[in-house]
């Protein structure tokens, strides 16, 4: 089969190796490594995860479907998690849910057909205090309102 | 009474030029405590310290720190751990973020010290996934540490070994729970184990293990720099030394982190005088003293010391010192709704009272809410958290349970409301 993942995932995965004393404790960050690379984590590179760490196809999948944060399902290249936990639900979390499903033209959990955002709604992110918080991609919106929220997308379909 | 609150963390945070080693070594006395330690500490005299300074966890049960230590196997020929916590997961919670955001080293001097003093010399930290910033400042920190000779071979020329990994987890609340997150260390499911064996004895790749919440670690540097009694005697209550950080949110005019004297204040007073009142001059009608799990609180209740035991007499909990600040417009039944949800949503599925009853609830509060529950829904719901609680492996079961039982002791009228048609779901 095709190898999916780069030589930079393998070097990666050796600069890790001596830091843990044995190659399972690996899955977790090799998961991370994989899914930085091809966006999501389809069946081949998961086949190809454990083929590197050596146990069966089945384990990583038992592993990878327990997080949340690894996409078993392709996402768009923006993802927008908006926390609807109760500091953020205190501060108007809920009305920033209806208007990102509004403007983006998508419900919750659904990507854009054009592949550009996907709209989830995310558990506590441990950001309350300058709820409400959004983690777009990989950075954390605080202090978030609908302006705010208005400008995150508009800037993100400029920069397509 | 907060005015002169003696603070060890609060004044370094905001200003992202702190994070450094250099404003670590000139402002904060950096590694001062780690020379102390390795100029002829014996591990024992460290733990001994840390349990005069008589500091309780911060990360949700409020266990004394030095026990923990002691009970790591001092025999034991395996290699032993100390796992630092950083799963900061419970809602309301985010002031071990504030702690790697913005003073990373004195969380590293702890890590170092702790290490040493249970025979550790590979550390790790399990940081919650979606702290994706904070794991690469805390990487680089760890980077200019041990470029320093702070971490690595031979620290301080006394021979002790030690690195640190961080460990990034991947999303799973579940993960904070002590056996859970080492089970995700592992390359596993987040799931709790069976105790005993507890991780002193049988933890991290089965071998003794210290797991311990960052502000707990944080603050070991501080207690070998002043002493084990001064820290101690930060606290203004009995048994719990030292200060808090307190994640204060919701419905007051000034949200944030922020550091108090340990059983200095109560939570009227931490309300008006760190959060400046409620926002936009409503009245106060609830507070979530302790994270989301923890029993909810009336207005009439919030004259209380905050503090571990002072909370857990009026029947609540300090847990992570997450405090949530609700108004009179809140409506309590969807409140808790979105409560239950996060409970069903996170129980890892291991233990069926969990597992189902967590989803029950969450369906008959949706029932409730929308009208299409029956009176007798009221004490089916109360029923089930009953048998939820304290029936399961770990306290997820329990925290689901809180919630519950507490709104519907406290605010059953609102949820009446709904059973009766008097009341509907906007």
């Amino acid at each position: 089969m095709e190898k999916q993942l780069s030589q930079k995932f393998y070097e990666a995965m050796k600069d890790l190796e001596p830091r843990y004393p044995n190659k399972k404790a690996l899955i977790l960050p090799a998961l991370h490594q994989a899914q930085a690379e091809c966006g999501w984590l389809p069946p081949e590179v998961l086949a190809e995860v454990a083929a590197y760490i050596g146990v069966h196809e089945a384990q990583i999948r038992e592993v990878a479907s327990f997080y949340t944060m690894y996409n078993l399902k392709p996402v768009g290249k923006n993802h927008l998690r908006i926390c609807t936990n109760v500091a953020c639900c205190l501060r108007g979390a809920d009305e920033l849910m209806s208007y990102a499903e509004r403007k983006l033209g998508i419900a919750c959990g659904e990507t854009t057909p054009d592949g550009m955002f996907t709209l989830s709604e995310e558990e506590c992110l441990g950001a309350c205090t300058t709820a409400p918080v959004m983690m777009a991609n990989d950075d954390y919106v605080e202090n978030l309102d609908i302006n705010g929220l208005n400008d995150w997308i508009e800037r993100a379909k400029n920069e397509r | 009474m907060s005015a002169e609150q003696n603070t060890l963390f609060i004044q370094h945070f905001w200003k992202d030029s702190n994070r450094t080693l250099e404003y670590y070594l000139k402002n904060m006395n950096g590694y001062e405590a780690a020379k102390k330690v390795f100029a002829g500490m014996t591990p024992d005299q460290v733990i001994d310290e840390v349990k005069k300074a008589n500091i309780r966890g911060r990360g949700g049960a409020g266990f004394p720190m030095g026990m923990k230590w002691s009970f790591i196997p001092k025999n034991s020929d395996k290699p032993k751990y100390l796992v630092c916590n950083a799963d900061e997961s419970e809602p309301g919670t985010c002031k071990d973020r504030q702690i790697m955001r913005y003073t990373p080293h004195v969380l590293i001097e702890g890590l170092l010290i702790g290490s040493f003093a249970i025979g550790c010399h590979h550390a790790y930290v399990y940081i919650r996934g979606e702290y994706v910033r904070e794991a690469e400042l805390l990487k680089a920190a760890i980077d200019e540490a041990r470029a320093a000779g702070y971490l690595g071979k031979n620290i301080f020329g006394s021979g002790y070994d030690l690195e640190i990994t961080v460990h990034r987890g991947a999303g799973a609340y579940i993960c904070g729970e002590e056996t859970g997150l080492l089970n995700s260390l592992e390359g596993k499911r987040g799931e709790p184990r069976v105790k005993p064996p507890f991780p002193a004895v049988s933890g991290a790749f089965s071998c003794p293990t210290a797991v311990n919440n960052v502000e707990s670690i944080a603050n070991v540097p501080h207690i070998i720099r002043m002493g084990g009694e001064a820290f101690a005697g930060l606290g203004k209550i009995d048994k719990s030394g030292g200060t808090r950080l307190i994640s204060l949110s919701g419905h007051v005019q000034k949200p944030g982190v922020y550091e108090m004297q340990a059983g200095s204040m109560t939570l009227r007073q931490i309300i008006d005088q760190f959060g400046g009142g409620l926002l936009n001059g409503r009245r106060l009608k609830a507070v979530i003293p302790g994270g989301s799990s923890s029993p909810v609180l009336t207005a009439d209740e919030i004259d209380v010391v905050y503090d571990v035991e002072p909370l857990m007499k009026i029947g609540t909990m300090m847990g992570s010192a997450a405090i949530m600040v609700i108004n009179e417009d809140t409506d309590m039944v969807k409140l808790l709704l979105r409560i239950t949800k996060f409970y069903a949503h996170e129980s890892c599925g291991q233990c069926t009272p969990c597992r189902e009853g967590c989803h029950w609830m969450e369906s008959i509060l949706h029932k409730i809410l929308h009208g299409e529950a029956r009176p007798a829904d009221i004490d089916l719901l109360v029923d089930v958290a009953g048998n939820i609680g304290g029936k399961t492996l770990c306290a997820l079961g329990d925290a689901a349970a809180m919630p519950v039982q507490s709104f519907l002791k406290k605010f059953r009228p609102e949820f009446e409301a709904y059973v009766k048609g008097l009341k509907r779901h906007a």
